[in-house]
C-alpha cells in the first residue's frame, strides 16, 4: 500500500464504519475490511471500480459530487478523502457533505506551496513533481492549494483539525514540522 | 472461453397434494412441475451453485444448446467454460418460472381440480411465489446455499426478493438492468399490452387453448411489438433502421405494396422489425402467461416492507447492481433506489452504469465492461464462499 494510504488507515478505528470517496481500486477499504471495518467506496473510473470488485470491496461508480447528498447524514464513522479533494469542482461544498455524512472526516492533499512548486513558479513553469505528477494541461486536479489555503477552507465550512500529518516527497512523515507550507510535498488532515 | 455443447431441459415435480405450493395469496397449486436446466458441476462441498432467474419472456435454456448449435441459449455469452458464470468451476441453474409456459406450471397448465387448463383460474402471483419455487428446486438439487443468484430484468427482482426473504441462502446477488419498483409509466405499458391480449376476440376469456382456437395471436403479437419498442433505446433503433423503407432493403419485394409511394402496410424497416419480432413471439409464448408475469411486476414493491433492506444486510448478501445509460425500460434511476435503499440499510452494494447503445435489451448483449464486472464479482464471491469445482 502506498506510504500516505497506510498513514489515513491509521488514523481510522478498527471496526468503524469507512466510506472513502475517490476509492480507486479499493486497497485501502479492502485494509480497512480486513481490520473488521464496514467499507464502502465511490469511484468513476471504471477500471479502477472493476480492481476494487475483484478486491470484494463494495464500490459505487459515479462522480462523488452527484453521489454525496444520496448518503444520510451521520451514516459513516469516517469519510476519506485521499488525493480527491483537488480534483472535484466544488471543494467546499465536498467538505460540508463529507461532515454531514461522516462523524470524522480524513483529507489528504498535495501542497502547491512546497518550496520546489515555488521555485518552478518563480522560472515561470507551472510544478511537475511526485505529489503534482501532471502538466497543466492534462491534470485532473482542477484545484490546485496550498497547505495553508486548504486549512482556511477548512476552517470556513466548520471543520475543526484533530492532527495534521505533513509529508515529504516520497510520502513519509516529515519528521521537523517547521515552515510546512513551504517543506511539506503533501499533508493528511483528521478533522471532524 | 468456449461454448456449452448439447443441453437437456429437464423437469421435476416440486408441489403436491400432500405438499401443495402455498401461494402469497393464501391458495395452492396441488400439482407443480418446474422446467430447469443446468450447466457444469455441483461440487463436493455443494458450494459452487448459481442461480440464473430469467426475465419476463425467458425460459429455462439459458445456455447451450438442444441439437442445433447455432440455435443457443438466451444468456449463451454470459454462460459456459471460461466465461463470467464459468461452468469449469460453477454449477449453474436455470428454471423456468411460475406462471410460465415453457414447462414449468402456468396457466396453460392442467388443473387437477377440473381436469382442464386453469384459463383465469391460475391463481395471481407474485415475486415471492416464483422465490418459493425456486428454492424448492434448489431443495431437490441438494444445495442449502448459493454461491450467487444472477438476473436481469424481472430476473433482477426475483434475485432482490430472493436475497430479502432468505439472504443467508444467498451469498451474492447480480440485480441488472431491473427495478424495485414500477413507474406509472412502466405500468402503463403493461396496460395496453394486457387490454390488447384480452380485448382480442380470439381470447375467450382465457378458454381458447380447449377451444382448438389460434387464441388472441393479433393481441399477443401488438403486446411484443409495443415491449420491443421499449427494450431498445432510440439510438438502437435509428442506428438499426433509421427511416430506411422496406423497399431499400435488396432482395426484400413487397407484393403487398405498391413499387413506389406509401401504403398503409409494413413500409418502413422498423417496421417489419416489429411485426417479426411479434409474429415469431407467437410461437413460443403464451398469451396468459403474459397477463401474469406482467401483473406480477407491477405490483413488485418489496422496499414497501421498511425492514427488507435489513433483512439483507443482517443475512450477509453483497449486492451488485448494474445499469445501463440507454435502458429507458428500467433506467438508471431505478437501480440506484435499489443502491440507495441497500447503502442506507448498510448493505455491502457495489453499482455500476455501463455505458451501451442497445438500451434494455444490453442486458443480454455484451457491452464493454459488463461482462468483466459480473466475472470480477463472482470470482471474488467465489473466494468469500469457499466455491469452485
Amino acid at each position: 500500500m502506498r506510504p500516505d494510504l497506510a498513514i489515513v488507515a491509521g488514523l481510522v478505528p478498527d471496526g468503524a464504519r469507512v466510506l472513502d470517496l475517490g476509492c480507486g481500486g479499493g486497497r485501502l477499504l479492502a485494509h480497512l475490511a480486513e481490520r473488521g471495518c464496514t467499507v464502502q467506496g465511490v469511484e468513476i473510473d471504471g477500471e479502477a471500480v472493476i480492481r476494487a470488485i475483484r478486491r470484494g470491496v463494495p464500490v459505487i461508480e459515479r462522480d462523488l459530487e452527484e453521489a454525496l447528498g444520496t448518503f444520510a447524514d451521520g451514516a459513516y464513522d469516517v469519510v476519506v478523502l485521499s488525493q480527491t479533494l483537488q480534483a472535484v469542482v466544488s471543494p467546499a461544498r465536498v467538505l460540508t457533505e463529507m461532515r454531514r455524512v461522516g462523524a470524522r472526516g480524513i483529507v489528504s492533499v498535495p501542497n502547491f506551496g512546497l518550496w520546489r512548486n515555488r521555485v518552478a513558479l518563480l522560472r515561470g513553469r507551472m510544478p511537475v513533481s511526485t505529489t503534482i505528477p501532471h502538466a497543466w494541461h492534462e491534470t485532473p486536479n482542477i484545484h490546485h492549494s496550498t497547505l495553508a489555503d486548504l486549512e482556511a477552507l477548512l476552517a470556513e465550512v466548520g471543520a475543526s483539525v484533530d492532527s495534521r500529518i505533513l509529508l515529504d516527497e516520497r510520502s513519509r512523515p516529515l519528521r521537523v514540522g517547521v515552515w510546512p507550507n513551504l517543506r511539506a510535498a503533501a499533508a493528511i488532515y483528521a478533522v471532524r | 472461453m468456449t461454448d456449452l455443447g448439447f443441453v437437456e431441459t429437464q423437469r421435476v415435480v416440486l408441489g403436491t397434494e400432500d405438499d401443495p405450493l402455498v401461494l402469497a395469496s393464501g391458495r395452492s397449486l396441488t400439482h407443480v412441475e418446474v422446467a430447469y436446466e443446468t450447466y457444469g458441476e455441483l461440487n463436493a462441498a455443494r458450494d459452487n451453485a448459481i442461480f440464473v432467474c430469467h426475465a419476463l419472456t425467458g425460459d429455462a435454456h439459458a445456455a447451450g444448446h438442444h441439437g442445433d448449435p447455432a440455435r443457443r441459449g438466451w444468456w449463451d455469452n454470459l454462460i459456459g467454460p471460461g466465461k463470467p458464470l464459468d461452468t469449469d468451476r460453477f454449477f449453474v441453474i436455470s428454471p423456468n418460472l411460475l406462471g410460465g409456459c415453457q414447462g414449468t406450471t402456468g396457466p396453460l397448465s392442467t388443473d387437477p381440480a377440473t381436469g382442464r387448463a386453469y384459463g383465469l383460474d391460475f391463481p395471481l402471483i407474485a415475486m415471492s411465489d416464483f422465490v418459493a419455487l425456486h428454492r424448492r428446486l434448489l431443495a431437490h438439487l441438494g444445495v442449502e446455499r448459493l454461491l450467487a443468484a444472477v438476473g436481469g430484468s424481472l430476473g433482477g427482482m426475483q434475485v432482490l426478493q430472493w436475497a430479502i426473504e432468505a439472504p443467508e441462502q444467498v451469498g451474492a446477488a447480480v440485480v441488472v438492468a431491473s427495478s424495485s419498483r414500477l413507474t406509472a409509466q412502466n405500468i402503463a405499458f403493461s396496460a395496453v399490452a394486457r387490454e390488447a391480449i384480452m380485448r382480442d376476440p380470439g381470447f375467450l376469456e382465457g378458454r381458447y387453448a380447449e377451444s382448438g382456437e389460434p387464441g388472441p395471436s393479433t393481441g399477443l403479437r401488438i403486446a411484443r411489438m409495443m415491449a420491443h419498442i421499449t427494450y431498445l433505446s432510440e439510438e438502437a433503433m435509428s442506428e438499426k433502421f433509421g427511416r430506411r423503407l422496406q423497399a431499400d432493403a435488396p432482395g426484400q419485394p413487397r407484393p403487398d405494396a405498391p413499387a413506389t409511394g406509401m401504403g398503409l402496410g409494413v413500409d418502413f424497416q422498423v417496421e417489419s422489425y416489429l411485426a417479426h419480432q411479434g409474429q415469431t413471439f407467437l410461437d413460443r409464448f403464451d398469451a396468459l402467461s403474459y397477463l401474469y408475469l406482467t401483473r406480477v411486476m407491477d405490483y413488485f414493491d418489496p422496499f414497501a416492507d421498511p425492514d427488507a433492506a435489513a433483512r439483507v444486510a443482517a443475512g450477509g448478501t453483497r449486492v451488485l447492481v448494474v445499469s445501463f445509460d440507454t435502458d429507458w425500460r428500467f433506467d438508471t434511476r431505478h437501480s440506484l433506489r435499489i443502491l440507495h435503499t441497500l447503502e442506507h440499510a448498510r448493505v455491502p452494494v457495489t453499482f455500476r452504469e455501463i455505458r451501451s447503445p442497445w438500451g434494455h435489451d444490453s442486458f443480454l448483449l455484451t457491452p464493454p465492461g459488463y461482462h468483466d464486472t459480473i466475472a470480477a464479482f463472482l470470482d471474488r464471491a467465489a473466494e468469500v464462499e469457499g466455491g469452485a469445482a
